[in-house]
């Protein structure tokens, strides 16, 4: 077992020392710490979390984990995957940067970052000098603007398909009626009709209207993993009403025209035949978020305390909670690599060879550092 | 005014044809929320919950039929809905209801054998019979006939048709029956088996042969108008034709003995007892006398002709009762004959005896009327014991024994609408020392008739259900300002005690006028009777909300014109100046002017009181919307009350507000409206149609002219190819998320008062909360001074309040309830609850949380640091919206000890369901009300333990019970006599024992098996070594404790535990000896 030594580049470090005089601004805390890791044996990811508070005896403060790439670009480490990933970089060394949470500066992250690499670390260590342009923060569940989409593509018959409308920040209404009508099904007995929920209009710019997703006299089934069968006009549209932050219908469209055709359901029915559902066809199973689990984030009260100052509820139950945001920020990330990775490849010059790992803890609040014990200041 | 439609629809639904609730519904959440699962959790619910409709208390809907028997004392009212129910002694009820809602038209019980005959306005009878099964009487249909509607029912003999039957005689002690038609034919049936008697029609030719020519003069007799049976004699009949002929009949030899050859339209006939006289009385307001034992035949003239209310025009008397007296002096009661032109329109019964005559003014129409007078054929006289008359709206009984003939306060069939019922609140385990001070104040308000205290005279049956283990006050606000108190302990709803609030306002219409008006006339003598009164001095003074602490019998009653008054329970009669504030919960907010009513002015000057609860302290809020929300903490002297506008803290000791908040949202024009009455809220619906056409017409204007039209032909296309036979205007409900502007947002939909921690979790003192139809909730910590030593003395300092939370609730419904759960997750006790040990005491030591219900969510929140525990989300996943919430706390059936506290929630589609606390696990689902019956859900009522009420007609409350063991549910028994041969001719599906055995606890009930070979197939169950007479069955009893006399009926049972239960040996054996000899002389059903 090889043990690589991780260790400080100097030239960064050079650099770091340029920038803060040519700046000429007060000084302000960063520091540089150096270790080794089992590149092999890189553990998991919140050992590692706990190494580098460790490492920098910063044991209860929230810090953002980040990493420089082949490519030059700083990216996150926030869970098991990332951080194998970054190990597996290491050439041999791994240039870590840290921010505090509270005052992370998440445009840091991404494509052409640490090429421009003044850019960066003015970035990173300079708060202050990149707020008059604010990027479009990505990287953080919170900072995802939802928007509406088909989902559940592969589990739904392709006769049906399910719509969420997001209905975020927007002052769009979601725009849509519905009324009663008659379905046609096939049953053993024959075609029989059956009441069922029809879109019967859309409102000119609603949201139903530009996301093009529904259409007039597609059939509702159902209504966030609800079936609608057997439920009255009022009770479904109270239902909608209620779900109306992130509605989530599937729907029989009218057209099936545009149905997409998946070799390995091509056998169920045509896709032309509109008003028919085979009872064969298995009932859509329920959507992936439960429902009671997927309104964590949609529907926090807010209390205002006598102090008067907002603030949204929090939930009470920890462990539950704790799981549910780690969850929800790897899926982020996820996709904000896929997002990026790929379409810099091409340009960016790979980084230069043998950086090494530094740590970086950008600590404008100096009190809280100082009495940490931990804070140079420069 | 409160609008109840008309013609509502029966909602009632039986014990026997309603359990589908029970099994289909319960589990309907298992599944996803993994409740269903647990087996053992599955039977603790069970032991928990069941659902029952158990009792309707009031007054029938709509009556149109009365009857009444004599032997058993027993009386039936039928309905223009079809429902039978017949009533005995205070408990003894049954219900029926025929399968087509047709108008009952005519009653008749064959006298002593619990069974009823009814003609339905579709031209069918139905027998029903009281059976006993279980040990407790039900009734039953047992069979139904419907006239043929072909002319001729054997076709050849080319008889008149049975069409259109107009009255109904029993004869021959009910084993027949002669059925009069508007053709003039008298058909005869038999009655056990409802067939026809072919051979016995009697036509109108057979009769025109013994009248003489000159009568005849090719005219017909018209309908049959009446029948009468003789008291001695079976087989005569007493036949009056419709043109003014009287016959009677002799069937056995089919011929006539006499006629009275009677000119005038007739309205109804009465064959005095001993058969000399008959009465006659007609359409022209006349009665005439005819005597049927002398002179010649047939008679031309009657011996006495008199309109009593002549000599200009009268109205018809439509019916007229002779009843003989031993002193001679008969009675003759009739209804109606008033003179056309003056006083046509009003609702009267006349009863002349001698030389007093009193007419009996009522508020609403005569439907029936009967006398309570012997009817055994041995007694030469009829002595009439008492007068009952149905009316529209309420039954009034008269008693004819005691001079001046006084009314009978009614025990049940209570009219709940003498002025339309506004609000209600029930109040459970009511202390003995409250109880006592509330009736006897209601004894002042109207003395009992000193020597007729127990003269009700329709007291059949037996009630078996025991006395309710704990008292329950049932509190209803009505249009005219009063609340009136129900003793709701039992099947009987009594009232206790009315509180009148009118009279501490000044109104437009003095009351002093109509008296003079009344002492202006004495001609006809009329006499006020009954207290139906739907007319409402002013609507201001309607009221809204109701809040009672039983321990201090301190009251709160709220009312449409913002006034807020606090009573206090005083035993003595009392002069007194009402202290007057008002408080202006708009705070001075800018742009808002109030297009409402005017606040009532109140009477200033000392008033006098009654003994009763008497006003302490008036707060009336500004502007005068109607307060729509009110709570009361007794022990720390501040009432809260909350309008369309805002909410308001008082201090009723100190006489001193403390806090208002105004709630109205900035673009929350409607809101000073004034109060929704119809026409405002057409307005509102025109405002609200016009805004949404600008709203449409505004984004309308973005869109390209191109791009719509393109649209619309598209949704045309669609629409084609769409199925054929959707409607041509489907109904359209459009759908977007709740917006803050929503109309009437700051309206304050509860107020609660608790002792917990808001502040910081060390500690905990008074609280206020209050939530608005937006979904905001207010929480105020409450600085109360320490009452001063010495109690009545008002503390010295004020009351201070805090806003220490503001939650917005992210959904916006609107909250209909909170409440604080303590450290084990318990609802904090009532004011004075714990102190007084009367409750287990809150556990301050665990965090507190607090239940928020919304109209959409459940929530609970943990306290002081609000942060969500847990939730329910009703409306997302079931579509439905609550109405009405309570917590309730559920006993087992299997243990008396195991208890757990529940919220109850009724919703907008009529459902009742029940959650967890404070898991918020949904538990049961019941179907409960129609969810077209608006009326009914909103007027909705959930006691403490269990139970509810709700209206289904505006004169009737449905109760029922979501606990499994706590049911109040009519049980009874009847002592009936069915004649030798009579056999049970119900072809009842046994679906009903279900009632019992799923509830309550099981008591025992002798019962014979009747001799003629139809024994009750439960006997035949029952594991008992003596003969099948002795028969155990379960009784429900409506009581938390009455464990004592648990017995299981499915484990052996043996003669001698019967006998310990009966309490002494004797009693039961002479009950069994009693029974052989029943049984040998004829059929008994029952003993005890």
């Amino acid at each position: 077992v090889r043990r690589e030594d991780c260790c400080q580049h100097l030239d960064s470090r050079q650099d770091l020392f340029e920038l803060t005089h040519s700046a000429g601004q007060s000084p302000f805390g960063a520091e540089f710490r150096r270790f080794s890791l089992e590149r092999s044996k890189p553990g998991k990811f919140e050992e590692f979390y706990g190494l580098l508070q460790h490492v920098h005896k910063i044991p209860n403060v929230d810090v953002l984990v980040g990493y420089a790439d082949i490519h030059g670009d700083l990216l996150p480490i926030n869970n098991d995957d990332n951080y194998h990933k970054a190990v597996s970089t290491a050439n041999p060394l791994l240039r870590i940067f840290i921010q505090k949470k509270e005052e992370a500066d998440y445009s840091a992250f991404g494509t052409d970052t640490l090429i421009k690499k003044k850019n960066v670390l003015t970035n990173v260590l300079r708060p202050d000098n990149h707020r008059k342009k604010p990027h479009i923060v990505i990287s953080l569940p919170q900072d995802f603007r939802p928007v509406s989409s088909i989902i559940d593509v592969d589990i739904l018959p392709e006769t049906h398909r399910r719509v969420r409308l997001y209905k975020y920040g927007t002052e769009k209404p979601l725009g849509f009626y519905i009324r009663d009508g008659a379905s046609v099904r096939v049953t053993p007995h024959g075609l029989e009709k059956v009441p069922g929920i029809f879109i019967s209009r859309l409102v000119p710019g609603g949201l139903a209207q530009s996301t093009g997703l529904l259409a007039v006299n597609d059939e509702v089934l159902e209504v966030n993993g609800i079936e609608v069968s057997g439920k009255s006009l009022d009770q479904v549209t109270d239902m909608m009403i209620a779900n109306s932050r992130n509605l989530i219908i599937t729907v029989r469209p009218a057209n099936q025209r545009n149905n997409v055709v998946r070799n390995s359901r091509t056998s169920g029915s045509s896709g032309q035949s509109t008003d028919t559902s085979l009872p064969s066809c298995a009932p859509p199973p329920e959507p992936s978020l439960e429902p009671g689990e997927d309104d964590s984030d949609d529907d926090e009260d807010i209390v205002i305390e006598d102090s008067g100052e907002p603030r949204q509820i929090p939930r009470a139950a920890p462990s539950a909670e704790s799981l549910q945001s780690l969850t929800q920020v790897e899926l982020s990330f996820e996709s904000g690599q896929n997002g990026f990775i790929p379409a810099n490849e091409v340009s960016l010059p790979p980084v230069a060879s043998g950086a090494g790992t530094e740590f970086e803890t950008r600590a404008p609040d100096q009190k809280l550092l100082e009495e940490d014990g931990t804070v140079i200041t420069l | 005014m409160q609008e109840f439609p008309r013609g509502w629809g029966r909602r009632r639904a039986f014990p026997t044809d309603h359990p589908a609730g029970t099994g289909a519904w319960r589990g309907r959440y298992s599944g996803p929320l993994g409740q269903g699962a647990d087996p053992q959790r599955e039977k603790l619910k069970q032991e928990l919950f069941a659902f029952h409709k158990t009792v309707e208390h009031g007054f029938p809907n709509q009556p149109s039929a009365l009857a009444f028997d004599p032997e058993l004392r027993i009386m039936a009212i039928g309905t223009r809905s079809g429902a039978v129910k017949i009533y005995g002694a205070p408990g003894v009820e049954f219900t029926g209801l025929h399968r087509d809602a047709a108008t009952v038209t005519q009653m008749h019980f064959l006298p002593g054998q619990g069974r009823v005959l009814t003609l339905l306005d579709d031209d069918s009878l139905h027998l029903w019979e009281i059976v006993h099964h279980d040990g407790c009487a039900h009734l039953e249909e047992a069979i139904h006939f419907q006239a043929p509607s072909r002319p001729g029912f054997d076709g050849a003999s080319g008889l008149p048709s049975l069409a259109h039957i107009t009255v109904v005689l029993l004869v021959a002690a009910g084993d027949m029956a002669a059925l009069g038609t508007e053709g003039g034919s008298i058909f005869f049936l038999d009655v056990p088996t409802l067939t026809l008697l072919e051979g016995q029609t009697l036509g109108p030719d057979e009769v025109l042969r013994s009248v003489p020519d000159d009568y005849r003069c090719g005219k017909a007799l018209g309908p049959v108008e009446s029948l009468q049976g003789h008291l001695r004699d079976p087989t005569k009949i007493l036949i009056g034709y419709s043109r003014g002929l009287l016959v009677i009949w002799n069937q056995a030899a089919r011929c006539a003995e006499r006629i009275f050859l009677g000119n005038q339209q007739l309205e109804s006939v009465c064959w005095e007892r001993s058969g000399h006289t008959v009465v006659s009385s007609h359409s022209d307001g006349s009665y005439a006398i005819w005597a049927a034992d002398t002179g010649d035949s047939p008679t031309a003239q009657p011996t006495v002709a008199t309109t009593p209310y002549g000599p200009f025009p009268c109205k018809a008397i439509n019916k007229v009762l002779w009843r003989s007296c031993a002193s001679g002096e008969h009675f003759v009661i009739f209804s109606g004959g008033m003179p056309r032109a003056s006083y046509g329109d009003r609702h009267c019964v006349s009863v002349l005896q001698a030389e007093t005559l009193v007419t009996l003014d009522f508020t609403s129409r005569v439907i029936d009327f009967f006398t309570v007078h012997s009817t055994r054929p041995e007694d030469e006289f009829d002595e009439p014991q008492a007068l009952a008359v149905l009316l529209e709206e309420e039954l009034v009984v008269l008693d004819l024994q005691t001079p001046g003939w006084p009314a009978v306060p009614a025990p049940y069939l209570a009219p709940l609408h003498s002025s339309a019922i506004t609000c209600s609140a029930h109040v459970a385990n009511v202390p003995a020392k409250l109880w006592a001070r509330i009736v006897s104040a209601g004894e002042q308000q109207s003395p009992q008739p000193a020597s007729g205290a127990s003269s009700w005279p329709i007291t059949g049956g037996r009630n078996l259900a025991q006395e309710p283990s704990q008292r329950g006050l049932l509190l209803t606000g009505h249009e005219d300002g009063t609340v009136r108190f129900w003793d709701a302990s039992g099947v009987a709803l009594r009232p206790l005690y009315k509180l009148c609030t009118a009279g501490l306002f000044q109104t437009d219409c003095e009351h002093a006028d109509s008296l003079a008006q009344a002492a202006e006339d004495d001609w006809p003598p009329f006499r006020k009777v009954g207290c139906f009164d739907p007319y409402s001095d002013d609507p201001r003074l309607g009221v809204q909300k109701v809040a009672l602490c039983k321990y201090t019998a301190q009251m709160v009653v709220a009312g449409t014109a913002g006034q807020v008054l606090v009573l206090e329970l005083s035993d003595t009669p009392a002069e007194q100046t009402v202290g007057v504030a008002s408080l202006d919960l708009l705070q001075d907010r800018e742009g808002f002017t109030w297009k409402g009513h005017e606040r009532l002015s109140p009477r200033l000057g000392p008033l006098p009181w009654p003994a009763g609860f008497q006003p302490r302290a008036l707060v009336q809020c500004l502007p005068p919307a109607a307060v729509t929300a009110v709570t009361l903490h007794a022990e720390w002297g501040l009432v809260a009350f909350g309008t369309s506008h805002g909410f308001g803290l008082f201090d009723y000791l100190r006489r001193s507000p403390v806090l208002a908040r105004c709630t109205l949202h900035p673009s929350d024009s409607l809101a000073m409206e004034g109060p929704l009455s119809r026409v405002k809220s057409l307005k509102k619906s025109l405002r609200q149609s016009f805004r949404r056409i600008r709203k449409s017409r505004a984004s309308g204007k973005k869109r390209t002219v191109a791009g719509s039209k393109l649209q619309e032909a598209n949704a045309q296309l669609a629409e084609q190819a769409g199925p054929q036979d959707v409607e041509v205007t489907p109904v359209q409900r459009r759908i977007e998320p709740r917006s803050a502007d929503d109309s009437l947002s700051g309206v304050v939909r509860c107020l609660y008062f608790a002792d917990t921690f808001l502040r910081d979790a060390a500690h905990h003192g008074p609280t206020m909360w209050a939530g608005t139809n937006s979904g905001s909730v207010f929480a105020y910590a409450l600085e109360v001074p320490a009452a001063v030593a010495g109690g009545e003395k008002r503390p010295e300092r004020a009351v201070e309040a805090v806003l220490g939370k503001e939650v917005q609730l992210m959904h916006r419904a609107p909250v209909v309830a909170i409440a604080v759960l303590d450290g084990r997750g318990r609802p904090l006790p009532e004011p004075y609850e714990a102190s007084r040990d009367l409750a287990q005491a809150p556990d301050m030591q665990g965090g507190h949380a607090v239940l928020i219900a919304s109209e959409e969510q459940f929530k609970v929140f943990t306290l002081p640091k609000v942060s969500a525990k847990t939730k329910f989300k009703l409306t997302a996943h079931e579509g439905c919206r609550v109405r009405k919430v309570a917590l309730a706390t559920f006993a087992s059936v299997a243990c008396e000890d195991y208890t757990e506290t529940c919220l109850a929630c009724l919703t907008n589609l009529g459902d009742v369901h029940v959650f967890s606390v404070p898991g918020l696990r949904p538990q049961v689902h019941y179907a409960c009300i129609r969810k077209e019956d608006i009326s009914g859900i909103a007027s909705c009522v959930f006691t403490r333990h269990g139970q509810g009420f709700y209206l289904i007609s505006p004169s009737e409350f449905e109760r029922f019970s979501l606990s499994a063991r706590n049911i109040t549910e009519p049980l009874c028994s009847l002592d009936v006599r069915w004649p030798r041969g009579a056999t049970h001719i119900s072809h009842r599906s046994r679906e009903s024992p279900k009632l019992s055995q799923a509830n309550g606890t099981p008591g025992i009930i002798l019962a014979p098996q009747s001799c003629d070979g139809s024994p009750d197939p439960i006997c035949k169950e029952a594991d008992t070594p003596e003969p099948p007479e002795a028969m155990l069955s379960p009784m429900s009893i409506d009581s938390a404790t009455s464990a004592d006399t648990t017995l299981d009926t499915t484990g052996d049972m043996t003669v001698e535990d019967v006998k310990d239960f009966l309490g002494s040996s004797e009693e039961s054996e002479k009950n069994l000896r009693n029974l052989s000899e029943e049984e040998a002389r004829a059929c008994a059903i029952l003993i005890k």
